[in-house]
């Protein structure tokens, strides 16, 4: 039920175990999200571990045997290598500047919906519906961001990179620009197909954490919660935002740090 | 607090809200218990099919070319290709629609809200909606049945590459799309499901219901869930890997495959890599369909040998223990992969430490009908079977556990022996023991007690009939899944035995329609029950005979003691209800349940978590 009938409620101390309370005194649909979260948890984890056993067992690059780098589908490729382009600095290398910015918006964005949820405390509507705006702007500046950087993964370098591969028992070789889910430029296919998954399927995550937060914003500004006496709603949909910010943290250290 | 008031006046709900769209946690259960009845009899006749072709090689079945149709190959046999789909079907039907949502949907949906003192799930919504994913997915994988190029075949494990490349076997393309599909909103449903259950039990406990004295029922819903929560979406990642790969072109889980000698374009992935994934959720499944069946045998076994359940925190500790242990021995599932021997013996290791918790819970079971005055219901015998199932089908898990053994005994009969007595039979029995035993609560009416009597002798029989021959085919090393013994010289000698298993299977099948007849005739015409038929301690018999929606018509009851007080010494009965206050039993109560009384009046104060918001 509510939070707000159970904090009224006369503590019971050391009992509140005993059952006939909420013993956490966290209402069930906190508790729900929660336990979502980490089986949600569970489902990146697998994803993280399979990028983990496939990275490792390609051959890391190495300068001694492999010589100067370069975009090759023998190694794993070096991340900064790959992740080095900005908009509108056409030709400029600038080593993981943009998936920086990225990061930092996400990171900023749950900064601000915990503005939000604190605004939700005092039952200052209109501190959320601002706070609520800000996040939801960061989750579509994100989104705007890794559409851009995919479509750039996708098209890839002026150059490409020339492969060789066996085309009917002979060795051919052929330029390839850019990575799809069979061929990659950067490295071995495996390398995209482990991108476009995992960076996607949090993408998922983030595209409906900003549908939630739309949901939230639309009710908030329809005065729903301060009808109901408060804005746990916006609590439970904090949550999850900061598990998906969370998970980014995870995925941009596995994808482009290590 | 608007949604509050929604609850007070309460209108009379449309037919379509109350019995299939609602939002009762009590017509969810029996929606997921026709569900599963109707499923196990779909993957019991399977197992009949195949079963068939394994007992009697090439027999003429042009008699079920009407139902099988072009399954049944010109000279009127089997199909080799279908006797894989049978097998692959037979599996997840059994594991996932009828073990896994037909057993704990149905108890843990009918009996947590009412053996832990709640209105109702905490939420009915999201739990309706669970039973509704549970039904799209069921809708899905029964339509892959009756597809041209027929159900999934690759093994209910669907390892790939097999079943990565849809060029691979027919059953590989359409019915392999379904079964993915079918499987990724299942586990949708379980996901709704399992956090209802946790949620429920951590937040609606009734006054008093403190976790030492719940219904072990409830602490083994309670795990499973959990354990749900966790391996449950591990499959889901590896489902949409998968589909991936059979769909987009990508290579998890392929690398330097050769079909028709024609080099397929895949590189970098590891099949491997699957396994893992799968049986990270496969093993801890195991236990996701056993705990419920031992949390129903520790609350019927209790009852009718009308004595506390012995050893109820040892109960609770192993019951962990399991839950515990199943997350970290995967691996032995992956013994011959290929996998470093040191790492096999440390999977070896954890694995067999399994078997102390579980000796914990057979002894239990053993010494609590030990020196009770035992009731015989058919509930009681189902669940003592279960017991004799656990332990047999245990013990060959000690012998199949040993990296080294497994090597002659993995794939082989042995292990289709040992998982269908351990977890198969024994969750079976689990199912069926609940359903005699809550019949009455169910549906206010009781179950006729001869034909349980002679059911579960036929099955009981029949399934030791069938599972202990087939220790015999697996040490001598015949590998399951394989069409056809006849075809091998070194195992021909098992013809008899195999037509023995197979006649066994048909009279174990055939004496599972006693047990329809009975539940669907007693649903309508039973004898009326009395409130509290087996004088049983448990909250869910202070409900009225037909409980409305919220249980309780008045306040919910208090609960004071644990469910476990049958013949105490110096009671003038031989069960106290949890809900009776220990001021009431001044001649039966220790010392310390005495300095208990001081907490009475605490208890009775507190309801501030009654959904239905009742005055106290």
């Amino acid at each position: 039920m509510s939070a707000t009938a159970t904090t009224e409620a006369p503590v019971f101390d050391k009992k509140t175990w005993m059952g006939g309370v909420e013993p956490m005194k966290v209402s069930y649909g906190k508790l729900m999200m929660w336990f979502f979260l980490i089986s949600d948890t569970f489902t990146f984890s697998a994803l993280l571990v399979t990028y983990g056993l496939i990275r490792f067992s390609f051959q890391a690059y190495d300068p001694a045997i492999h010589g100067e780098f370069h975009f090759s589908n023998l190694y794993w490729p070096i991340p900064e290598r790959v992740y080095e382009a900005v908009p509108f600095l056409h030709g400029i290398q600038l080593p993981l500047v943009f998936v920086g910015i990225m990061t930092f918006i996400l990171i900023f964005s749950s900064v601000t919906m915990v503005l939000a949820v604190e605004a939700g405390h005092r039952m200052d509507k209109a501190a959320v519906e601002k706070y609520m705006l800000w996040t939801i702007l960061g989750g579509l500046t994100f989104l705007g961001s890794q559409a851009w950087e995919w479509t750039h993964f996708i098209h890839g370098t002026d150059e490409g990179s020339v492969i060789r591969e066996i085309v009917n028992g002979q060795w051919v070789e052929r330029t390839i620009f850019g990575a799809n889910l069979t061929e990659n430029q950067y490295g071995p296919p495996a390398f995209a197909d482990l991108f476009f998954f995992i960076t996607g399927f949090h993408g998922t995550h983030v595209l409906s954490g900003v549908v939630l937060n739309i949901l939230i914003f639309y009710r908030t500004s329809f005065g729903l919660y301060q009808r109901r006496g408060h804005y746990e709603m916006v609590e439970k949909v904090g949550l999850y935002w900061h598990f998906v910010d969370l998970v980014w943290v995870f995925v941009f250290t596995f994808f482009y740090l290590v | 607090m608007a949604h509050v008031e929604e609850h007070d006046h309460h209108e009379e709900l449309p037919f379509w809200r109350k019995y299939i769209f609602s939002e009762d946690h009590k017509v969810i259960a029996k929606q997921y218990m026709f569900s599963g009845i109707f499923w196990a009899i779909i993957g019991a006749s399977l197992s009949i099919l195949f079963r068939l072709q394994l007992g009697f090689p090439d027999m003429k079945l042009e008699w079920l070319r009407p139902i099988l149709g072009g399954w049944i190959d010109e000279s009127g046999r089997l199909d080799p290709e279908f006797y894989l789909a049978l097998v692959t079907m037979h599996g997840t039907i059994m594991v996932f629609f009828v073990l896994t949502a037909g057993l704990s949907g149905t108890f843990s949906n009918f009996l947590i809200p009412l053996q832990v003192g709640a209105r109702d799930m905490a939420s009915g919504f999201l739990n309706m909606l669970s039973y509704w994913f549970f039904f799209v997915s069921s809708l899905l994988m029964f339509f892959s049945l009756f597809i041209e190029t027929g159900p999934a075949s690759g093994g209910w494990v669907i390892y790939p590459p097999l079943s990565a490349l849809p060029q691979a076997m027919s059953g590989s393309g359409l019915g392999m799309t379904l079964w993915l599909l079918s499987m990724a909103i299942f586990i949708v449903s379980q996901l709704l499901g399992g956090i209802n259950y946790i949620t429920t039990v951590i937040n609606l406990r009734t006054r008093g219901m403190s976790f030492s004295k719940l219904p072990l029922t409830i602490w083994a819903f309670l795990l499973t869930a959990i354990l749900g929560l966790i391996s449950f979406p591990v499959l889901l990642s590896a489902a949409l890997l998968l589909i991936f790969d059979r769909s987009m072109g990508t290579s998890f889980y392929l690398s330097e495959i050769y079909i028709g000698g024609e080099a397929l374009p895949n590189v970098g992935g590891s099949p491997i890599l699957f396994q893992h994934l799968f049986w990270f959720l496969g093993h801890p499944e195991v236990y996701i369909v056993l705990l419920p069946a031992l949390g129903i045998t520790s609350e019927i076994i209790a009852t009718n040998s009308r004595k506390p359940i012995f050893g109820y925190r040892a109960m609770i500790a192993s019951m962990i223990g399991i839950a515990f242990l199943a997350f970290i021995v995967w691996a032995h599932h992956m013994f011959v992969t290929g996998m470093n021997p040191f790492l096999g013996s440390i999977f070896m290791f954890l694995t067999l430490i399994i078997a102390v918790p579980s000796a914990v819970k057979a002894f239990n079971y053993i010494t609590t009908l030990w020196r009770g005055n035992i009731v015989f219901t058919p509930a009681m015998l189902f669940s003592i079977g279960l017991v004799s199932f656990f332990i047999s089908g245990g013990l060959t898990g000690i012998i199949l556990g040993n990296s080294a053994l497994d090597i002659q005994l993995h794939d082989t009969y042995f292990v289709v022996a040992h998982f269908h007595l351990v977890m198969g039979a024994a969750s079976a029995f689990g199912f069926l023991a609940g359903v005699y035993h809550w019949f009455p609560k169910f549906f206010g009416r009781m179950m006729n007690k001869t034909l349980g009597y002679i059911h579960f002798w036929f099955t009981f029989v029949g399934i030791y009939l069938v599972f202990f021959p087939m220790h015999y085919i697996g040490i001598a090393g015949f590998p399951r899944r394989y069409y056809s013994f006849t075809t091998y010289e070194a195992f021909r000698t098992f013809g008899d035995l195999n037509m023995f298993v197979s006649l066994a299977a048909i009279m174990t099948f055939s004496a599972q329609f006693l047990f329809l007849w009975n539940f669907f005739y007693s649903i309508f015409k039973g004898k009326k029950a009395p409130l509290n038929p087996w004088k049983s301690n448990t909250l869910e018999w202070t409900t009225p005979l037909h409980p409305g929606h919220g249980n309780w018509p008045g306040e919910i009851p208090p609960v004071y003691r644990w469910a476990y007080d049958y013949s105490k010494p110096g009671a003038n009965d031989d069960f106290i209800p949890q809900n009776v206050p220990y001021s009431q039993t001044p001649e039966s109560n220790l010392p310390h349940e005495n300095a208990l009384i001081a907490l009475e009046k605490e208890i009775e104060a507190q309801n501030y978590n009654d959904q239905f918001k009742q005055p106290h």
